[in-house]
Order: structure tokens, then sequence, then C-alpha cells
């Protein structure tokens, strides 16, 4: 049996390395990929959410006092990492779980509500959890992925003088989850407003989109929107170049507009618009803060290129936000060292208006978040970013708009609904 | 000395003929199966429910399967994957339109639609052999995938595609969802994977396991001698389906709760465990505990001693496991070409002459 018992020990070790006690320090588990077809989106990310961590220790000494300890673990985009990943941290009373992936935030929706812990989607995962009386524990705010194809719509509304009778529009899609997601959004906004709409679906990883792109040749819509992620951004916006296909005509989630995704095109990625719900550029206040206590102390993440970039932004937002509802806990109840309960209610109770944003270093950054127990899916703004080829840069072309609550929140309240009555959920009352 | 057959007699054919005839491997098999089905349950957590236990169990199922359609039988299949979601949708669908059904019952009626499917993606090897064969099983793997995208009725119309597992109880105690304590779905998993390794096994000495080796040995030579290929296809088509469709359907329901096709059910699946019985050993039941063991523990193993332990960055390490995975299945092979099972067969010998070898 010198196999089985090799296995056993090899098996006992992983044991006792798995346990950790834990502390008085507020644990955020970063669920990363810095590795595989995903990794030029998921490295800056990962970056920013570090950074402003390693900041917060560096300048306030951690959160009300407390010091932060962050948990990094590398998924790879992958679910089964994701729950490894998840498993091995919640142990060390992790707070709030970011995963950055539509895939692992659907694994762990029901486990961290089991577990009590909770999870912050930010602009991801299953959008009708922006219901908070069905969803407790998941939070999606300050945008979903409904609110975002209807502000794409919008938009392309605006250009068309509001008219979009019989135009066509294609989405080009990741096959997962997370491409899907804006599908049922879509058709109900093509029924509204009378465009047609025709459905693309690229496989993972999204390098071979010859045939996808073909048909938009062919077929012409007038508008091409895309929900992509990692080197299928890449590919699809080199493809529209290659088919000459209008820029300003294609328009990507939040999630297929960084830098990384337009700068292998060159030239070919002007022009090229997406939503976002966040600010763009290095020109704030908190830039300045990182710089002096992070980046010339030499504490950066990563290599410290990502500085200022659109997911090094976002990312460091996502590590701002979960520091505000922890801050926002620590008062609620009165402690420093808040557990994950704890940390779900400052989430519900999360402020942050222009003033704190200011403050924050953050000025004009993004719109203001209220969270309530009824809304988990924040304001649902969202403004339209162009790229520039030519100076390397986004720039903000709209003003922060709104969603089409009407059909964004009737689709909400029926696919919450409909969660409820599979999974036997019966709605807070949220009065 | 410790290891030997002397004063082992045999004094019954029923005796002779036993699964294990060595007395020490018995009270080992014994010893190993006492601590999984009593001890362990003690111990287990949620981290070695999720991340060590139950991936070894559903993967030892779903190598198993393979094992008896590759290693036995000798015909290669790429379609593991596909395989696997046929029974992890099975599961789903049946579970969701009869939500009274025992967990037992859906996890078996799913291994049988598998085993169906299984079947008829079989004929071809009637016709088409080795290569020829894996590309045919590599399109199954494509089809089924692209099926449980592209039809909305598999996933229950659901917005994202996505499947999710109802809770499902049994005696009280969940097995499915997300409030099943560790103990019960290890347990769960481990009756199944333990009660069909069994048959495996006896299927394997038995007559259509000779059948299945004499195919797999000179396929003109079995049917000269009265083996009928088509029988003998055919059945280790179903049974080997049959397999890794409840490997699938614990996959799906017990393991992980949620699941997309493409992600969870990818070509990559289909070599992962192409690779698992590879590695522990082609037409051995053993092996492919062992196969499975080595590809799904050791990244866990690794990543916990440079992660947890010394503390690297987590893109490293896993860059590093990539290399060192790949590293540690090159020196197996090269060292033993016939997997870790041969690994054991060998030192096996050894340690029944052992202290006096001729």
């Amino acid at each position: 049996m010198k196999l089985t018992k090799l296995t056993a020990v090899a098996v006992a070790a992983t044991m006792a390395l798995g346990t950790v006690t834990a502390s008085a320090d507020l644990v955020f588990p970063s669920l990363s990929y810095r590795t595989g077809p995903y990794a030029p989106n998921g490295i800056p990310f990962a970056d920013g959410y570090a950074d402003y961590f390693t900041l917060l220790n560096e300048r306030d000494g951690g959160i009300g006092g407390v010091p932060i300890r962050m948990i990094e673990c590398e998924t790879g985009y992958n679910t089964e990492k994701g729950v490894e990943c998840y498993e091995s941290t919640k142990g060390e009373g992790s707070l709030v779980y970011q995963p950055l992936s539509t895939g692992i935030t659907y694994q762990l929706i029901p486990k961290a509500t089991a577990d009590g812990i909770p999870v912050h989607s930010m602009g991801y995962g299953r959008t009708s959890a922006a219901n908070g009386a069905v969803f407790s524990n998941i939070f999606n705010y300050p945008g979903t992925y409904w609110d975002a194809a209807s502000i794409i719509v919008k938009h392309v509304s605006d250009l068309e003088s509001g008219d979009l009778n019989g135009k066509k529009i294609a989405l080009v899609y990741h096959n997962s989850a997370y491409g899907k997601e804006p599908i049922r959004t879509l058709e109900e906004l093509s029924k509204k407003h009378g465009f047609e709409l025709s459905l693309l679906a690229v496989d993972h990883p999204g390098q071979e989109q010859k045939s996808q792109w073909l048909q938009i040749r062919r077929e012409r819509p007038d508008y091409v929107l895309m929900w992509g992620w990692g080197v299928m951004n890449q590919v699809a916006i080199q493809e529209a170049a290659n088919i000459r296909y209008p820029m300003d005509q294609f328009i990507g989630i939040w999630w297929s507009a960084s830098e990384n995704d337009v700068i292998p095109a060159g030239d070919g990625a002007n022009g090229y618009k997406a939503v976002t719900f966040h600010g763009v550029g290095a020109d704030f206040g908190v830039y300045d803060d990182l710089k002096k206590h992070v980046v010339d102390t030499g504490k950066t993440a990563g290599d410290g290129s990502n500085l200022g970039t659109v997911l090094y932004n976002r990312g460091m937002y996502a590590a701002m936000l979960a520091s505000e509802a922890a801050a926002t806990a620590q008062k609620i109840h009165g402690v420093g060292d808040i557990t994950p309960q704890q940390m779900r209610d400052g989430m519900e109770a999360l402020k942050v208006d222009q003033a704190r944003m200011t403050e924050l270093g953050l000025k004009d950054f993004g719109p203001e978040i209220n969270v309530s127990c009824a809304n988990h899916g924040g304001p649902g703004l969202g403004a339209i970013q162009q790229w520039d080829a030519s100076s390397s840069s986004w720039s903000l072309i709209t003003d922060f708009v709104e969603a089409d609550r009407d059909v964004v929140d009737a689709l909400i309240a029926e696919d919450s609904a409909a969660f409820a009555a599979e999974n036997n959920i019966t709605p807070r009352d949220c009065g | 000395m410790f290891y030997r057959e002397s004063g082992d007699f045999k004094t019954s054919y029923a005796a002779d003929q036993q699964t294990f005839p060595i007395r020490f491997d018995r009270w080992a098999i014994g010893l190993v199966c006492a601590f999984a089905f009593l001890v362990m349950p003690f111990l287990i957590n949620d981290y070695w429910e999720k991340s060590v236990l139950l991936p070894f169990l559903v993967w030892a199922m779903a190598a198993l399967g393979l094992n008896i359609l590759t290693g036995y039988c000798g015909q290669v299949s790429l379609g593991t994957g596909g395989f696997m979601a046929v029974g992890a949708y099975a599961s789903y669908k049946l579970t969701t339109s009869f939500p009274e059904l025992n967990l037992f019952i859906v996890i078996l009626l799913s291994g049988g639609v598998t085993a169906t499917v299984g079947i008829l993606f079989g004929l071809p090897s009637l016709r088409i052999k080795g290569f020829y064969l894996a590309v045919a099983t590599l399109a199954a793997q494509f089809f089924l995938v692209w099926l449980f995208n592209k039809v909305p009725w598999f996933y229950n119309y659901s917005a994202s595609g996505m499947i999710t597992a109802p809770e499902r109880t049994m005696l009280g105690i969940a097995i499915s969802g997300p409030n099943s304590p560790p103990w019960a779905t290890y347990l769960f998993c481990l009756v199944i994977v333990v009660f069909f390794a069994v048959i495996a096994k006896n299927l394997t000495r038995g007559r259509i396991g000779r059948s299945w080796m004499a195919i797999r040995d000179m396929d003109i030579a079995a049917e000269i001698i009265g083996v009928a290929p088509l029988k003998a296809k055919l059945s280790a088509f179903a049974i080997s389906s049959f397999y890794i469709g409840v490997s699938g359907a614990m996959f799906f329901m017990v393991y992980l709760g949620a699941a997309e096709p493409t992600e969870a059910f990818g070509i990559d699946k289909s070599f992962l465990v192409l690779f698992m019985i590879i590695i522990g050993g082609l037409g051995s039941i053993f092996g492919s505990f062992v196969g499975a063991a080595f590809m799904t523990l050791m990244p866990v193993l690794f990543k916990n001693i440079m992660v947890g332990g010394l503390g690297w960055p987590t893109d490293l390490v896993s860059h590093i496991i990539f290399m060192l995975i790949g590293g540690l299945i090159m020196f197996f092979l090269i060292v033993e070409p016939h997997g870790l099972a041969q690994l054991w067969r060998v030192t096996k010998e050894k340690l029944r002459l052992w202290p006096f070898p001729h």
C-alpha cells in the first residue's frame, strides 16, 4: 500500500496546512486570476484590489484601526478552483468574496448564503441578485448586466435620434453564464424598440471568431454589442478592425473595455466604445497617496505597470467599496474586528456620496451609492466611454445615465421570484 | 515477510476464485474501507469535502468508467466530458421534474440515460478503430456540449444557461444544495463509488470482462474464438458511459451544485480523465483510483505547500504546479510506462519474495 500511504501523507499535509488560526484583523480574500486566458484582465484588477488595501494599511493602519489581511488565491477563472479557494479561505474569517467571475459567483451564491458570508459581484454575477429581499447575502452594486444592456441600447437609440425600428443589432457574447446574461433583457428591449437582435456565441476561450465576424460582415448589423472577457476581447476588436466594421458602432460591456483589449488592434480600434460604471484615467487624488505609500515604497502587488488602467481602477474601486462597507459595519455594530455577518449589514447600509468620494480622493469617479435591503443592485447608472488610439486613452463621452428601469426591474422581479420558488426562499420583508 | 502467501491455503473453489486471493490484500483493503467509512466522516470538514474527497471520488468514478472502455476494451474515447454532461443534465432534469425522487435513484437513472447515449455514440466503433474512433468520440464531446448550450429545455429556460442543483434530502439529511453536511455528501459518494468499484472489479474478472480484453488484444482472433464484437464493444460503451454518467451526476448534484456545459464539461475534462487512466494504469481498477488521486490531489497539495506553507505568489505557484505536474507525469511514465498500478504490481512481487529473493 505504498502509494495509498503516500496519498495519506499528502492528504495529512494538506489538512495541517489548510487550517490557520484567525487573529484580530480584517480578512479580505482576493480570488484572482493571474494565469490562463483571462489573466490579461485578471491581473490589473487583482493589482488594484491589493494595492488599495496596502494603501489603507500603510496610510491609515487598516480600517478603523484594525489592520487588513488580504489572502490571494488563484482561480484561473475556473469554477472548481474557485470553490477550492472559497473553502480554503472562508475559515479564516473572510469578510466578503469578490470572485470576478460570473461562473464562480453562481457557485458561491448558495454556499456563501448558507455560510452567512456576503458576496459582492460588482457589475457581474447573477443580475437578479439585485433583489435583496431574495438574495440576502449577494450584492452587485453599482450596476448590473441588465442595466448595462439597457444603457447601451439607450445610447444607440440616442445616436439614431430615438428611433430603432427596423435596425439590426448583433450581440457577440462569451458562450457562458456571463455572456448569456444580457440576452433576456436585449430580447425585451428589442420588442419594445422594434430592433432586430441577432446572437453570436463565441466559445471559451474565444480565440477563434472568424465565422462570427464573417456573419457580421454578411449581415451588416447597424450595431454590434459585445459581452466578452479575456483574450476574446482582443480578438473580437481585431476582427472588427479587419472587416473594417465602423468602431463607433461597436459597443462593449464594461468588462470588454480595458487598455489590454484595444491596444493590440492599434489604430484599428480607434473609436471603440464601451459602457462603464466609473471614471477613467489616473487623474484622481487617491493616486498621489498610492504613489507615496505604495509605489514609492515598493509595495505594489504587481509590477506597478497597471496603475490608472481601467481594470486597475475597477479593482481599486471594488476594494474601496469593500472597505467603506467594513467601516459602515464597524459603526453600526461598534466593534473593530467585524464578522462576515456584520460586514453584510455594513454592505446593506452602505452610502457613498460625492462628499465622501472627494474625501477618499476619488472626486467624480463614480455615481453615488446607496444600498438598501431591497436594492442590492445600486444606482444602476452607466456612462459610455470611447477609445482614442492616438493618445491611447479612454474618455467618457456621455454623462452617467439611468437604465430603463421599467424593463430591468420587471425582469429582476421575475427572475428572482423564480429563484426563490426553486430554492424555497421566502423573500425578506424590506419594509 | 509481512506480505506473503505461504500458509494462505485455499480449500474450496469459491475461496480460490475470490476477488482478492491474498489475505494481506484483503486486510489492507478492509482497513482502508473501514477508515473511509467509519473514521473519515468524523474528521471531515468543508474544505476536505469540497477540495479533496469529493473531487477524488467523482473523478475516480469517471476514471473507472473510462478504464472499462479504454483500458479493458481498447476503445479510445475523448467523449468523457460530454458523457459527464449527459449525466449531469439528466440528473438535473430528473430531479427538477420529479422532486420527490430519491437522489440515489436519480443518479442511477442518470447513469442509465448516459448509457443509452453512450451506445449511440459507440456504434461507429463497430466500423472504425484507434485514432479514428477517438475522433468520432471527439464529435460526441462537442455535439453534446453544443446541445446543452443550444436547447433551453435542458437548463429549464434559465436566463444564463446555468443549472443549479436544488436541495434534495435523504432520511431528512440534505445531500445536495448548500446546506448539506460534509459527511453526508462524502458518504453518499463513497457508497456509490465503492459499490461500483466492486462491480467493475468483478465484471472485469468475469465472462464479459474477458470478452472485452479479447477484443482489446486482437479483435479478429477474438471474433474467431466466438466473441461477438457487437456485444462486447457496445456493452463496454454502455457500462463505461453508465459510470461516467453517474460521475457527471455526482459532479453536478453533490460536488459543485451549479454548472454550465462549456466550462464544466469541456474537452479538457475528457483529457483529464484520459490522463488519469494513463498515469494510473490502463486496465486496472486500482489504477483508476491512483490516477484520479494523482491528478486531483497533487495540484491541491502543491498549492497548499507553496502558497500556504512557503507563502509564494499565487501566479508563480500556479505556473510551477503546471510544470511540476507535467514533469511528474513524464517521470512516472518513463519509469513505468504501464502506469502507477504496474509500479505497485512490481512492488508487490518484490514484497512477496522479500527478504529471500531467489
